[in-house]
């Protein structure tokens, strides 16, 4: 099955290829880049942590940080330490593991075949021994202190722990550096075993590429392996109330300037396709009418003293979650909050002016046009859009079509009091 | 394939075009490069803030951001940073090229000339800055100032830095301190930006999808004076002598200890050594397949980082990683032997190789981000050493194993500074 999409405005053209192993391959050939980025995706995170194993019947509930820790020791087999490989050939690799997502990507120059080939079949090769398991945990345990020491994390994370009761988004990426101590080889592989079928899989492959040699490098790699067939994944999350945990969380830590950030819950709209992009951008510009550099409210901030340029607003919509942060680092937490409420409450009664949603879309569209200048965003962005069966070229056509009546209408929906939650880190006294 | 840029003269500073249709933004840098000096780096670095906030036509920072929203969200900013003993003010614009939009209104136009208000034309009502404005920036630059201290590495390598290059203009940070922000006088400002019109080296880059004719005439609307004098300028760098590596340790209340280690070297940019440093730097500590991470992070599982980093404008080499307190002597040793092995030779040809393939493969990758395309070049312009992106790749190509190991013997370690936990927290 493949397809090719065109989109004229923005001289951009994809070629998407559906193997018969379930696999998605997407090819955004950018002309005179260098560069070939290439990210292989599962549509598995840290969120993923109940579910019905392949295989098997009941449900199981694996340590926190287990997608995190899987993708460590993806990078190591029988023969050693991929990145060596890809070092060879010029390549740089790397990870990450997000609340929905584990991504595996590489940048090159040259060797596209060698490193595409490469990236397939370490990921596709689990190889993970007692010994290797318990190596890692030391490295990883590093990880998760480096972040202990970072106040923007910690203030992002406490939000989310006052945000959410049961769900998993609540609980740090990485773990803790006692939950990763349970894990064993044999978590590792089950995990695997669900979620690393090329059917739960997009690959992505952005800049210097020619599309029918890529389709047939992945063809040719995925025909020499055998995988099982598909079956649909049980993941099971418990319901989330409507109302946020915990109204306010405080915590000192070692910095001169403490840090603020409001929350709001937002129930995952019953939308999907295209509904549920338009969505997604209405929200986006009406945050950023209300927060942005250009708003009245930005300026009032900023002459009042209560913000800097570390200031900003976003709306995360993943599987299965939504929410809105707002916030920055500020000499006076609690008056930021106080003014942000505001507000909120004053557009939901007065809305929000044409002229200025006129504005922030103009603004939106330039900044998608910058954001296509990087191979890694589009790749990214790309993959994360076709898991929600969205196409990230429809930005521009969306952001020209919604209207300020769009945008008002969800105003005095979204930020609902009782699902608001307050994240402040603050100046740690000596004693 | 390789955009190689073009220099020529403009009114009173120098444009440097990269023509290239791969990006769909048009990308605007103001370069202003003076000495970094104690007296000078906080007024520059207020003065880049205040230029950022207020021009002659638009007097806020609203009524720029309303301005520039609608000029499809052109993105401007200034900021400041140190490239080896110079001090840069950039001011960065980057603008959605119009054949990409439905509607075609001329930015490209709208944006330089906004360019060249923001740096010829800022609101200067009696002859002076605006006091409003000033006080609002002041107050952001301190936090800024303060803030380094809540990202502990960010912190930790600043006072490396401060321990070892003290009296060297290289310890000065390009914010400068929160006590000389405070007591910059709205004349004292006004005067410093003065002389930097009259005595800074400033130059345009303009890359993206242009007429290079076009471009040059767009750039004629600056109005510098072409016969200004600049200040007498030395791209040579000053080094302390090491007699014996110096060792700080300070504490903090933190969880994981940050180690940070500063070697010397006497080849930096402009020196025909530079890139068999650029390849020794990849071996010891530049990628993941390099000696640190192999033997700090894969071998000993001590840390999640251990990397180095060249300042190549300077002749310095860091190295960071991430530890336990009590593993900090282990750390130590692990780091100074990976050196030592390289100066011994103790590595294979292939690792050259390999690494020499890293280090050309992230020169190209560079050059497909318009940012990163003019920071390759303006390394050649600050170092008075200009290298095209091809003769950058041969000399990488031509590093030998032996250009590597007399790279590694000119390194010397000056100071290794720890950041860990206050004793009662372990």
């Amino acid at each position: 099955m493949s397809e090719t999409i065109t989109f004229d405005q923005l001289q951009e053209t994809v070629y998407k290829e559906q193997l018969s192993n379930g696999l998605t391959i997407f090819v955004l050939p950018k002309k005179g880049f260098h560069k070939t980025f290439a990210t292989f995706t599962t549509n598995y995170g840290s969120i993923d942590n109940r579910f019905v194993p392949i295989g098997k019947q009941g449900e199981v509930k694996v340590p926190d940080g287990i997608a995190h820790f899987l993708e460590h020791k993806m990078f190591e087999d029988e023969e050693g330490d991929v990145f060596q490989t890809f070092g060879e050939q010029g390549a740089s690799a790397n990870a990450f593991t997000s609340f929905t997502k584990t991504a595996y990507l590489f940048s090159s120059t040259q060797e596209t075949e060698k490193n595409l080939t490469t990236l397939l079949d370490f990921v596709q090769h689990p190889y993970f021994t007692e010994e290797t398991v318990e190596k890692e945990k030391g490295i990883i345990s590093q990880e998760i202190r480096m972040y202990e020491d970072n106040p923007d994390w910690q203030l992002f994370f406490n939000l989310l722990a006052g945000l959410y009761h049961n769900h998993p988004v609540k609980i740090d990426i990485a773990g803790t550096v006692d939950s990763i101590r349970e894990i064993t080889k044999d978590d590792l592989y089950e995990c695997y075993e669900t979620f690393y079928h090329p059917s739960n899989m997009i690959l992505c492959v952005a800049g210097d590429a020619e599309p029918s040699h890529i389709i047939n490098i992945v063809k040719e790699n995925q025909a020499r392996k055998t995988f099982k067939d598909p079956e649909e994944v049980e993941r099971i999350f418990e319901k989330e109330p409507e109302h946020s945990v915990q109204e306010k969380t405080v915590v000192p830590m070692s910095v001169n300037t403490p840090k603020c950030m409001v929350g709001y819950k937002i129930a995952f709209p019953e939308k999907q396709g295209k509904a549920l992009l338009r969505y997604e951008l209405t929200v986006e510009i009406l945050l950023e009418a209300l927060f942005g550099a250009g708003s009245d409210v930005y300026e009032s901030l900023y002459e009042e003293g209560l913000i800097d340029d570390s200031f900003s607003s976003e709306f995360m919509l993943e599987r299965s979650f939504s929410f809105a942060a707002i916030g920055g680092d500020t000499a006076e937490p609690d008056k930021l909050v106080q003014r942000i409420t505001e507000t909120l409450d004053r557009a939901a009664s007065e809305g929000i002016s044409r002229e200025n949603i006129e504005r922030v879309r103009r603004k939106k569209i330039g900044n998608f046009l910058k954001q296509l200048n990087s191979p890694e965003f589009m790749a990214n962005q790309y993959t994360d859009y076709a898991f929600h069966d969205l196409h990230l070229f429809d930005v521009i056509p969306l952001l020209e079509e919604i209207t300020s009546d769009q945008v008002n209408e969800l105003l005095p929906v979204l930020f609902q009091e009782k699902a608001k939650a307050v994240s402040q880190i603050t100046k740690k006294q000596d004693e | 394939m390789i955009q190689e840029e073009e220099v020529v003269q403009g009114s009173g500073l120098d444009v440097h075009l990269i023509p290239t249709a791969k990006y769909k933004t048009t990308t605007l840098v103001l370069q202003i490069k003076a000495a970094l000096t104690r007296e000078t780096a906080a007024k520059r670095a207020l003065l880049a803030s205040v230029l950022q906030s207020a021009t002659n036509d638009l007097r806020s920072r609203k009524q720029i951001r309303l301005y520039l929203d609608d000029l499809y969200g052109a993105a401007f900013h200034t900021d400041v940073q140190k490239k080896g003993e110079n001090h840069i003010i950039s001011m960065r614009m980057e603008i959605a090229n119009e054949k990409y939009l439905k509607e075609a209104p001329s930015l490209f136009h709208k944006s330089i000339s906004f360019l060249q208000h923001a740096l010829e034309d800022p609101y200067l009502p009696d002859g002076k800055f605006a006091e409003k404005v000033v006080n609002e920036e002041k107050r952001t630059l301190k936090q800024r100032i303060q803030s380094i201290y809540d990202d502990k590495m960010r912190y930790a390598n600043k006072r490396l830095l401060e321990v070892m290059c003290e009296a060297e203009p290289f310890s000065i940070h390009p914010y400068g301190e929160v006590g000389e922000v405070e007591n910059i006088s709205l004349r004292e400002l006004t005067d410093e930006y003065r002389r930097m019109l009259e005595e800074d080296d400033i130059c345009l880059y303009i890359v993206g999808d242009m007429e290079p004719e076009e471009a040059k005439e767009a750039a004629s609307m600056f109005t510098l004076d072409p016969d200004r004098k600049l200040a007498a300028h030395s791209s040579a760098v000053n080094h302390n002598s090491i007699t014996q590596p110096r060792e700080k340790i300070e504490t903090d209340d933190i969880q994981q200890g940050k180690l940070h280690l500063g070697y010397r070297t006497p080849v930096t940019f402009s020196d025909s050594r530079f890139p068999a440093l650029q390849v020794m730097n990849g071996l010891f500590g530049g990628f993941p397949n390099s000696k640190l991470f192999i033997n700090v992070r894969e071998k000993e599982s001590m840390a999640y980082y251990a990397a180095s980093r060249y300042e190549s404008q300077k002749g310095i080499i860091l190295v960071m990683a991430g530890i336990e307190v009590e593993d900090y002597e282990k750390a130590v040793a692990i780091i100074k032997e990976q050196m030592e092995d390289i100066r011994k030779g103790r590595f294979a040809d292939s690792d050259v190789e390999q690494t020499k393939g890293m280090v050309k493969n992230q020169l190209l990758e560079t050059t497909d981000n318009p940012r990163g395309l003019i920071e390759l070049y303006y390394q050649g312009r600050n170092a008075d050493h200009p290298r095209t992106i091809k003769e950058w790749l041969q000399a990488v190509d031509d590093v030998t194993r032996e250009d590597v190991i007399s790279c590694a013997e000119t390194l010397e370690l000056d100071t290794i500074y720890f950041l860990r936990s206050k004793e009662d927290n372990k």
